[in-house]
């Protein structure tokens, strides 16, 4: 039965809940905001810099100082090869330990989140090293392998709490019926768990496309992403902020959109088994 | 007819392979900073003389120093060209990190590079980067605000107790302005490279001649005691978060009265385009305290080629090109003389052209030539550098001092905990780099 709410408490709800989504929202309003001012504006008091005046000039500046289009690229090249590249390894990993677990397959789950819980930075020079003997520093390939194997824990571990909400039984009537194990997971189980699937890929392309340990440390000119296209506008000496702030709209706008269109799969999946 | 035919062929062929082949493609890594921009706008112009390309790599200072770090630790070859600081030239420099840049000829004019700033990126008298702009630091404050509050702006060194007085003086907070505005962000960079100037004008030292730490003398005590109460009773609200740039925003935007910072961002303080200020700004030295010695700081960007590329020639090349007279001069002529490269070259001050264009040249150069970073305190001390100290433990020790130094300006923790503290990490980080037992 429904809980009775007066009107009331609903409208303060809303207004929290409003207030809280425009106070999370507010940093990224205030960078389109000074994304649109001159250099000279964007530093001044907020007052001034809102009844200042609108110039693209920082996009201008921006567009002819850098190569956006190819830092777009390997943005694109980068966390979409790194998720569907996990995806191929997660997806059978995931079936095996929601479907036929062993003794140990919880002990394998918690290593593999485990991994995650080493800084980036304690492994740099290794993979470093490995990189430079393999000839992969600055290499799209190189990132797609490392964003890959850093994503994969999470994409198992999400997938398997997907794959474990579907009963057991409609793949085994699949087997009676005569599918192979890959007719099996390619025609039964993965239909039914593309809620979860579109999600995983989802959060996954943000994480890698946001992801800025490794994609500055391991790139130089060739295969660098948008985040190293925002980190060329920063500086600790000389005023950037408007290009700094319009650089980076530019980097999050293509993930933005994405993200806009695809909430609905997202929050779906998201929520996906939490109501049995 | 056909032979000659068939053999001049022959010759341009090769001609055109051996000049594709000596055409490279160089990877130079850089900082963000207007005179960087600069250099990469004019850069097709070497591209066009050479036929050498350029590949940009440009990250902020501290992600550019760990990203080359590892490539040059680990002989990775990202990189053809990098840019380093003065910290890192003869650190760099000594672990034989860097190729040497004795060899540019005679055109190249070496002498006419700053002895402070050739001097500051040497190891045993051989160059291991070449200077693109060197800065020190002054006092930048308000003419009009000065000239209000009857203030005849100081003609000679003054202390920093009439500092003080001067500041009082001028701060207004019930018209947005106040008394002083300087560095209270946390790091090595940041506000440490105002406070340590500071230390030795009331003169502390890192260390003394065995190595052993001296972050808790009462000299020390002085000066942050100064500080904290100076920054708590005249300046912006918030002023441990403000490093250089978030200073600079308030000084171009009239609200502060004094600053003392780099000599390098009078060009952008002077430019009516960046600064509301830019025709009632003055400037004169740096204060001093007990001793003038050490009271403005030495800093430089420069060029150097790391000992892991594999076209050393060609980014030497470059080099010579980006830090020559005749690329000041071309600076000079296409971006306005008030852009070109400052604190390199006796030539740049020597051009009636800069002179008339940048009125701040003559008092930038006399702060650089005064910062001598091989004698920067009171009393004697084992190393080299003004406001750091050029060994390879100084990074992790100045950013902790720097956070323990903002914590007592944000009010966190006291003066003497915060020195306290300080003393005892040096002094472990010290034992355990094994300069003292």
């Amino acid at each position: 039965m429904a809980r009775a709410v007066s009107t009331s408490r609903k409208t303060f709800n809303t207004a929290i809940a409003g207030l809280l989504g425009f106070v999370m929202f507010f940093p990224v309003l205030w960078i389109v905001i000074l994304s649109f001012k001159s250099e000279f504006d964007a530093i001044r008091s907020p007052l001034a810099i809102l009844t200042s005046g609108w110039t693209l000039e920082s996009y201008g500046a921006v567009q002819a100082r850098s190569d956006y289009f190819k830092h777009f690229t390997n943005s694109v090249v980068i966390s979409v090869g790194s998720t569907f590249l996990g995806l191929l390894i997660a997806v059978p990993a995931a079936w095996s330990m929601a479907f036929v677990p062993a003794k140990r397959t919880r002990g394998v789950l918690m290593w593999m989140l485990s991994t995650k819980m080493l800084p980036p930075v304690g492994v740099l020079v290794p993979i470093y090293l490995i990189f430079r003997d393999l000839g992969i520093l600055d290499t799209n390939l190189g990132l797609v392998i490392v964003l890959m194997l850093m994503n994969l824990p999470i994409i198992i571990w999400m997938l398997y709490t997907y794959f474990r909400e579907i009963p057991g039984e409609i793949l085994e009537a699949a087997r009676m019926d005569g599918a192979s194990l890959r007719d099996e997971v390619l025609y039964v189980l993965t239909p039914m768990a593309v809620p979860g699937i579109a999600s995983t890929v989802l959060l996954n392309i943000i994480l890698a496309w946001n992801e800025a340990f490794w994609t500055l440390n391991l790139t130089a000119a060739r295969a660098a992403p948008l985040t190293a296209f925002i980190a060329s506008y920063s500086s600790p000496e000389g005023l950037f902020y408007a290009k700094l702030s319009a650089a980076s709209v530019m980097a999050i706008a293509p993930i933005l959109i994405m993200g806009w269109f695809s909430q609905k799969q997202l929050v779906r999946g998201l929520t996906f088994g939490a109501v049995k | 007819m056909r032979l000659k035919t068939t053999l001049l062929a022959a010759s341009a062929l090769a001609l055109v392979a051996a000049a594709g082949a000596s055409a490279e493609e160089l990877t130079i890594a850089t900082v963000n900073n207007s005179d960087m921009i600069i250099m990469q706008e004019l850069s097709d112009r070497f591209t066009a003389e050479t036929g050498h390309t350029l590949n940009w790599v440009v990250l902020e200072e501290n992600v550019l120093r760990q990203r080359v770090t590892t490539d040059i630790a680990t002989n990775g070859g990202s990189f053809d060209i990098v840019t380093i600081g003065a910290y890192e030239a003869p650190i760099w420099g000594a672990q034989g990190w860097l190729n040497s840049l004795d060899d540019f000829g005679d055109d190249y004019d070496y002498e006419d590079i700053l002895e402070p700033v050739r001097n500051g990126l040497s190891v045993d008298g051989s160059l291991y980067a070449v200077p693109f702009y060197a800065e020190s630091s002054f006092t930048f404050y308000r003419t009009d605000l000065f000239e209000a509050a009857g203030i005849e702006a100081p003609t000679e060194q003054i202390t920093y107790d009439e500092f003080a007085e001067i500041v009082a003086a001028v701060h207004d907070p019930d018209n947005d302005v106040f008394g002083t505005c300087q560095r209270g962000k946390a790091g090595w960079g940041e506000n440490m490279a105002f406070v340590g100037p500071m230390v030795n004008a009331f003169g502390g030292q890192w260390f003394d001649m065995d190595w052993n730490p001296t972050i808790d003398s009462p000299e020390w005590h002085a000066a942050i005691t100064y500080y904290v109460d100076l920054m708590n009773a005249y300046g912006p609200p918030g002023a441990s978060s403000n490093g250089h740039n978030e200073n600079r925003a308030l000084f171009a935007d009239g609200r502060c009265a004094t600053w003392i910072d780099a000599t390098s961002a009078a060009g952008y303080i002077y430019n009516p385009d960046e600064s509301s200020v830019a025709d009632v700004t003055g400037f004169f030295q740096a204060p001093r305290q007990v001793t003038d010695k050490g009271t403005g700081w030495f800093w430089a960007w420069a060029l150097a080629v790391p000992s892991s590329s594999q076209k050393v020639d060609a980014a030497k090349e470059f080099l010579a090109w980006a830090t020559s007279k005749d690329y000041v001069e071309l600076v000079g002529e296409t971006k306005g003389w008030v852009a070109a490269p400052p604190g390199t070259r006796a030539s740049t001050y020597a051009n009636p052209a800069y002179e008339e264009a940048a009125p701040f040249a003559g008092t930038v150069l006399n702060s650089i030539l005064a910062a001598n970073p091989a004698d920067p305190t009171l009393n004697p001390v084992p190393y080299t550098g003004v406001q750091f100290v050029a060994i390879p433990e100084f990074q992790g020790i100045g950013n902790f001092v720097g956070q323990q130094i903002a914590a007592a300006l944000a009010g966190q923790t006291t003066v003497d905990e915060a020195l306290a503290a300080s003393q005892q990490m040096a002094v472990r980080e010290m034992t355990r780099a094994g300069y003292i037992d």
